[in-house]
């Protein structure tokens, strides 16, 4: 069976006022992938992940999700979104853990409904599979950035979501959790077949599970499946970054439990 | 007092727009404060006077108008304010805040001018300014009344929603939700709730009711839900302590309610310190 095409990035091109920031980007993920952005500060990624997420609109080049048009797309609750270390969020907010985890399904119930049938559940699924269900009742500013982060991407999985979109994920939580979080990552791909796209500087602790690469600079000088990216030579990497990268090893440990 | 209440239409006004504004002004409040909007509440009680006053004016000036209820020029122009402050935020993308100012002078000037044109109306405007427990009338009531089902329709039909663009704005913009349409009944809303408020606690004290009850509410409630329901009580007890004392005493019920808040808040602050601090030792 085909594998359907969730994003269909057609030379896309953005600028803010007078700073070009994406040219000519064309991109395609497919159900299953796991697509790791690679690029340095700078480089775009945060922007191209925007338009994707709708939030920006290119200002040349067409973005179709899930085979439609994204102006018209209406399905967003199949896109979980996970952004970087929220700098969104009010730390004083007077929430608990699951109203924060429950405010994911808004999409899902649809206006003026109220909630779901099975809600209760999939919110504490969705802290199980994050191993937060313990501060179910606490309020969400009393938390380290660590398990915040994990309550945002519990947020994100509640709504059983086709496409899971993270935004450098893992910036905020301790060494020695980065490892289980990338974990549980691969499990969502590999057990229940969720789509990944991971925007990350961490690639040598996640490579094993990643199935394709993309490298960005303002335009994207690489994109294919994960073994090609690693015989590029490190001159090639280090052209199209102007500095020196670090490449994906092989050897790493995510899957050696 | 329950006798003179039962025995005086203007009291039962009074208490009953009181009792019904205690529950919608903390609950908008709620979200009020936790988007950070408190100050655009502040600016859009000044458009409110503006409206006040320029009613006032007109039927002072045209006796043909002599009894219009300044109400409802006064809901007309905190409306159109909200609008207005909507536009102007987003003109100014990198200057939130400049909104606030510019309404606000944009308010108070154009009710000076109402003002001196008139050549005051002192006690009518007194009693818009500070509150009253005896200008409140039975058509007051049934407006207050009116704003309230509409406020508590619009927050449990658009709860969920409210409480996502509340809490990560570009989180809900990336779901898919329509926050600038809802953005701006909110706005709108809120007019209404300050327009509402205002013939009990007065223009100038509006936005102590909508933030001081859910001040003193975030320093106990565990999530959001207990959040509204602090916000109310502490809202509720304000109003009627207020209004209470305003009538014994023959003050301005503004002044009371504001004072007995801000009397509830401190109690909630030291109080909280205070477990904290045994706890601490134990």
């Amino acid at each position: 069976m085909a594998q359907q095409l969730l994003i269909e990035l057609q030379d896309v091109s953005f600028q803010y006022e007078f700073t070009q920031v994406l040219t000519d980007i064309s991109l395609t993920v497919r159900e299953g992938d796991f697509l790791a952005l690679l690029g340095p500060n700078g480089s775009g990624k945060s922007t191209l992940l925007k338009i994707i997420l709708g939030l920006l609109k290119p200002t040349k080049g067409t973005v179709k999700l899930f085979g439609e048009p994204s102006s018209t797309f209406k399905h967003r609750e199949w896109i979980g979104y996970v952004s970087q270390k929220s700098n969104s969020f009010n730390a004083g907010f007077p929430a608990t853990v699951k109203e924060v985890v429950t405010s994911g399904l808004t999409k899902k119930i649809g206006l003026f409904k109220r909630h779901l049938p099975n809600q209760q559940e999939l919110v504490i699924n969705s802290l199980k599979a994050v191993g937060m269900e313990q501060f179910a009742n606490r309020n969400i500013g009393e938390l380290s950035g660590g398990q915040q982060q994990r309550v945002f991407i519990a947020r994100a999985l509640v709504a059983e979501p086709k496409l899971l979109i993270l935004d450098e994920p893992t910036v905020g939580i301790d060494h020695e959790n980065v490892q289980s979080f990338y974990d549980m990552l691969t499990n969502l791909n590999e057990q229940h077949h969720m789509t990944m796209i991971l925007v990350t500087h961490d690639v040598d602790t996640v490579a094993s599970s990643i199935s394709h690469v993309a490298c960005l600079n303002q335009t994207i000088h690489f994109h294919g499946y994960k073994d090609d990216y690693d015989s590029l030579s490190e001159d090639q990497l280090n052209a199209w970054y102007g500095h020196a990268v670090r490449k994906i090893h092989h050897d790493n440990k995510v899957k050696q439990k | 007092m329950i006798e003179s209440i039962l025995h005086y239409d203007f009291l039962q006004n009074a208490f009953l727009s009181g009792i019904i504004i205690g529950i919608i002004a903390p609950l908008l409040g709620v979200f009020i404060v936790v988007r950070r909007l408190s100050l655009i509440a502040d600016a859009l009680s000044h458009v409110t006077l503006a409206g006040i006053a320029g009613s006032l004016y007109i039927s002072q000036s045209f006796a043909a108008l002599a009894t219009l209820n300044p109400i409802y020029l006064g809901i007309i122009s905190a409306v159109g304010g909200s609008v207005f402050i909507e536009r102007l935020r987003r003109l100014y993308k990198h200057f939130e805040e400049l909104a606030i100012p510019i309404i606000m002078s944009a308010g108070l000037g154009m009710s000076a001018i109402f003002i001196s044109l008139a050549q005051g109306f002192s006690t009518d405007l007194f009693s818009y300014l500070f509150g009253s427990v005896s200008a409140v009338s039975r058509q007051d009531l049934w407006i207050v009344l009116g704003i309230a089902l509409l406020v508590l329709v619009f927050i449990s039909m658009f709860y969920k929603e409210l409480f996502v663009l509340s809490f990560d704005e570009e989180y809900a913009k990336a779901s898919g939700l329509p926050a600038k349409t809802i953005h701006l009944f909110f706005m709108i809303v809120t007019a209404l709730v300050i327009a509402a408020s205002m013939r009990i606690v007065g223009i100038l004290l509006v936005s102590s009711l909508i933030t001081l009850p859910v001040a003193a509410s975030i320093r106990i409630a565990k999530g959001f839900k207990q959040t509204i329901f602090f916000a109310i009580l502490f809202g509720e007890l304000a109003v009627v302590v207020g209004l209470v004392t305003a009538f014994y005493l023959n003050l301005a019920p503004g002044g009371t309610i504001v004072v007995t808040s801000i009397l509830i808040l401190l109690f909630v602050i030291i109080g909280k310190k205070m477990v904290m601090t045994i706890r601490a030792k134990n």
